[in-house]
């Protein structure tokens, strides 16, 4: 069996086995043990990628795997990865990993929240290993469904208008990608040749230009509506805030990211010409998304919603960064995608750490917190300072990489919107520090919070597991930079290897 | 024997007759068991290799696509008597139940010659063979002056489109001189008497899909029939208009493809938007699944649309996905209804705490008439918007995609229901025979065996053909 479609086998299993269970701790338990397979098995598979990649071994995708499932519309079930998704399924797998440990105390329909949660991972993990324009899709809508019921049942405040606009919102996007993909199937091949759903047998040909122009936005917005593409992201803050903690995490950290991922692989991939034609309408809407995202959070109240919003800024600053086609630009959203997914999981992880024991999210309910939960207010200015990019951690190598890639364009639109998206910084840094210095320092406010306890053992695995990360690739980003460079070569070179007219 | 099919359903007709003429009054339920055993027995005989052929001179023609959709037919037909065992075994109905079998099966008799017509006049006479007990079994509880009301419905539109149906296959005789399928197909052209017969013909038969502006009464039908007798009436009756539509598009009418495109094209985007509009807004279960299955129609001209090989494969694909997905949310409707009487959403509240099976079967059903993987419905819907974006039509795919996005949302207040409502009165949690667990757990088996394994899609394929030229 393909080690890649262990990926998908493993979470099934786990919900076969969750069903045998009997009470909270089993499930927990055979969670647990699923997910941490899951995360060892992510472990070896970057251990074996860079194995084959350092033995010489210079194909586009590996561990490849095909087999035909549809004959008479050749689609095929195909697998294969590059450095970008092993790194974004090692991500997943952190971040789901994570999120078990941070649902620990779930108990109402505890078995099917835990179902829920690991069918939406199985399909994140689908989408990053497919390589079948069908499947692809098919995972893609996977991972949108179990929202509503987790949203719908365990989440807070107005949770049944939240799940509707999100799961409507998101199948609207999967409506335009649809269009997309099925333009994409039958411009796949010269005429008189077999369509074909591979993405790579696509990428071998051109689509000619007017289904391009035709198709792009379609698949671009489809994506970025996951991606909290401006002005289609209202339905991130009001969608991150009533979801239960793990399914904030898991979505923010990981769901976002397909859309920045399928925009690459797929929109830009694909229909490149057309990429170049239209990057500057998305350009702009980006780096509107970028500020106006920032901007949001720094008016929030409420602690979900102020991650929210900052969560859309950070998404919208990986679409604005894959927009740049160029290799640093590129390199570093993808390091963005990695570092906010890990960041962001860590924040909704805290938050709900934080709200289960003040049962407040308003800041200004709040304060001092630094002196009672000591650990978990360390975890959070820690994370905080990723957020705004501090060096040694994730943040900053992220956001460096963008910026110096978007500058890298001579022409006047591109800087000026580089200088726009930049002076997100110091937004960031407003809405960071003003809420750790609200939440942490200062007086305590209500007295019932003297008698707070610290994190217990699970929450410390949770927080840890996802700080340590950040800190690794914060100080030593080397081994993930050029594993994503390595895979950006073929890509680039379809991207720019053309000739086309560029309107600015 | 060529006429397999047929036959075997009339002697079954007949027997079950018999039986009951000699059944005393208190032993009527026994006719059940009995039914139910014959026509599984006439569904497998059904998937034995047949003899293809033409019979009377043209008149009536076996294929092997007609074979499976006959056999399609069968196997919906098969979970709704299944389904039907429950609200048939109750104290009103007691002394009925073999008039009921008898008229379904009628008009599944008057169906199979319908798909099996190479002619005219044989298509006419199925079509009314299927009509007119269908009327009968909208009546059935004709005590309550909703099904009376029901019947009354049904028989007064059939008996106009029919009529107008059958105006238009005069014009169609009149102008071509023959009433044999192939013949009018070669002989046929644009001539505006020609495309007037087209148009009265298509009339006909888009009020027994209940395609917009024809669709009027389906909503009052299905609400004021029993619930099994609707599930007949929103899979079955549907279904077969829609092979034998398809069947003839594309081998009569095929030289004016260009101009019943347009019309399907615009017949296509209302139906799809008003069946979507009007759900919105439903709460009776029947009435709000009348109006969904108006909007799955709407996906099913999709298929017709691009006149190709993949249109008619996806046609065919798509009805029997419809059939398992539809079956299956009628029939948790139906155990709900004929233990409780209600059929409300808002009795749905809370439904998970109680019944937790019986709603995740209607969660799967649901699902898949939305088309959300990985049930079979994506699959369905999938193949179905393939082939319209084949034949270019990529703007009516997006309407079409974002219509099964709008249907989403009705579908999900189902499930919201069900899952997040939270209600001081939920139906109690009951037991269901073994029948109806059955026939249940044969639509979830079917709603997510469908989709995976292709060998079903496969199969359909090697026998469809694309609009003949």
């Amino acid at each position: 069996m393909n080690i890649l479609s262990l990926f998908v086998l493993i979470p099934v299993l786990t919900i076969v086995a969750i069903l045998f269970t009997n009470n909270m701790k089993q499930t927990r338990i055979v969670s647990a043990i699923g997910m941490g397979i899951q995360l060892v098995l992510a472990g070896i598979l970057v251990y074996l990628y860079l194995a084959e990649r350092n033995a010489g071994n210079t194909a586009a995708m590996l561990f490849y795997y095909d087999a035909v499932w549809f004959p008479t519309l050749n689609i095929h079930y195909t697998v294969g990865v590059d450095g970008i998704s092993v790194a974004m399924i090692a991500l997943t797998a952190i971040v789901v990993f994570a999120g078990i440990f941070a649902s620990w105390m779930v108990d109402f329909l505890y078995r099917e929240f835990f179902i829920s949660l690991i069918l939406l991972s199985s399909g994140v993990f689908g989408f990053f290993i497919s390589l079948d324009l069908f499947t692809m899709f098919l995972f893609y809508e996977v991972a949108v469904i179990p929202m509503y019921l987790l949203i719908g049942i365990w989440g807070s405040g107005p949770k049944e208008y939240s799940a509707m606009k999100l799961t409507l919102m998101l199948m609207a996007g999967s409506a335009l990608l649809f269009v997309a993909i099925l333009g994409i199937y039958f411009y796949s091949a010269p005429a008189g040749s077999t369509l074909t759903f591979n993405l790579l047998e696509i990428a071998k040909n051109s689509i000619p230009i007017e289904m391009q122009r035709f198709l792009f936005p379609f698949a671009f917005v489809g994506f970025g509506i996951l991606g909290a593409l401006f002005p289609f992201h209202t339905w991130s803050p009001d969608g991150h805030a009533s979801a239960p903690t793990a399914v904030s995490m898991l979505h923010a950290g990981v769901l976002m990211k397909l859309g920045g991922y399928g925009a690459f692989r797929v929109a830009i991939y694909l229909m490149p010409e057309a990429a170049h034609e239209q990057a500057w309408i998305f350009i702009i809407l980006t780096a509107i998304s970028v500020v106006y995202g920032a901007f949001g959070a720094i008016v929030q109240k409420d602690l979900k919603y102020i991650n929210a919003y900052s969560s859309v800024s950070h998404c919208g600053l990986v679409l604005f960064a894959i927009l740049m086609m160029n290799q640093t630009a590129m390199n570093g959203a993808i390091i963005q995608m990695i570092s906010h997914g890990l960041m962001t999981a860590l924040f909704f992880a805290l938050i709900g750490m934080i709200y289960g024991r003040t049962h407040t999210r308003m800041i200004n309910e709040m304060g001092g917190l630094m002196k009672v939960i000591p650990f978990l207010g360390v975890v959070y200015v820690i994370a905080g300072l990723a957020s705004l990019g501090l060096p040694g951690l994730s943040g900053f190598v992220a956001e460096m990489t963008i910026f110096v890639g978007s500058y890298q364009h001579t022409d006047t639109f591109h800087r000026v919107a580089t200088i726009v998206a930049t002076s997100s910084i110091v937004i960031t840094a407003v809405y960071i520090l003003r809420v750790v210095g609200i939440l942490l320092m200062g007086p305590i406010k209500n007295d019932h919070f003297l008698h707070l306890t610290d994190a217990v053992w699970y929450e410390r695995l949770s927080t840890l597991t996802l700080l340590l990360s950040i800190a690794a690739i914060g100080m030593a980003p080397l081994w993930l930079s050029d594993m994503i460079n390595f895979s950006l070569g073929p890509i680039l070179e379809k991207i720019n290897g053309v000739t086309i007219a560029v309107l600015f | 024997m060529t006429m397999r099919h047929e036959l075997i359903l009339a002697s079954l007709v007949l027997i079950v007759l018999i039986i009951d003429l000699n059944l005393k009054i208190s032993q009527k339920s026994r006719i059940i068991p009995i039914t139910i055993i014959l026509f599984f027995i006439h569904t497998v005989i059904g998937f034995l290799p047949a003899q293809t052929g033409i019979l009377f001179g043209g008149m009536y023609h076996t294929d092997g696509l007609t074979i499976l959709m006959k056999n399609i037919l069968n196997v919906g037909v098969l979970i709704i008597l299944m389904q039907s065992v429950n609200w048939l075994q109750k104290e009103e109905n007691k002394e009925k139940i073999s008039e009921f079998f008898i008229l379904l099966l009628s008009t599944l008799t008057g169906m199979n010659f319908m798909i099996s017509s190479g002619d005219f006049l044989m298509l006419y006479l199925g079509l009314e063979l299927a009509t007119i007990p269908m009327a009968a079994l909208a009546a059935f509880t004709h005590h309550q002056t909703r099904s009376a009301e029901a019947g009354i419905k049904l028989i007064l539109s059939s008996a106009l489109s029919s009529g107008i149906l059958l105006f238009g296959l005069s014009l169609i005789y009149g102008s071509t001189g023959s009433i044999y399928f192939d013949t009018v197909g070669e002989l046929y052209s644009n001539t505006p008497l020609q495309v007037m017969a087209f148009i009265f013909f298509f009339t006909g038969m888009a009020f027994k899909i209940s395609l917009v502006p024809f669709h009027l009464w389906t909503a009052d039908v299905y609400e004021g029939s029993p619930v099994n007798v609707t599930s007949y009436f929103s899979v079955i009756s549907k279904g077969a208009s829609v092979f034998i539509l398809i069947m003839v598009m594309f081998t009569v009418f095929h030289s004016i493809a260009y101009l019943w495109k347009d019309i399907l094209y615009l017949i296509a985007v209302m139906t799809m938007t008003i069946g979507n509009l009007f759900a919105l807004r439903q709460k009776n279960m029947k009435r709000f699944l009348a109006f969904s299955s108006i909007a799955q129609a709407g996906f099913l001209l999709l298929g017709i649309l691009g006149g190709n090989k993949i249109g008619m494969t996806a046609t065919v694909y798509f009805v029997l996905v419809y059939i398992f997905s539809n079956l299956g949310a009628f029939g948790v409707v139906s155990a709900i209804s004929a233990k409780t009487g209600k059929e409300s959403m808002d009795d749905y509240d809370g439904l998970y705490a109680t019944n937790p099976k019986l709603t995740l079967l209607m969660m799967l059903s649901v699902f898949s008439l939305a088309g959300i993987p990985p049930v079979a419905g994506f699959f369905g819907k999938f193949f179905l918007f393939t082939s319209a974006a084949s034949g270019g039509y990529y703007w009516l795919v997006f309407i079409a995609v974002l219509n099964a996005t709008i249907s989403l949302y009705y579908y999900l207040l189902v499930v919201k229901a069900m899952f997040i409502n939270k209600s001081e009165t939920p139906i109690a949690f009951f037991k269901n025979d073994m029948i109806t667990r059955l026939s249940l757990f044969i639509c979830a088996i079917g709603i997510f065996i469908l989709g995976f394994w292709s060998q079903v899609y496969e199969f359909i394929d090697s026998l469809t053909f694309a609009i003949v030229n």
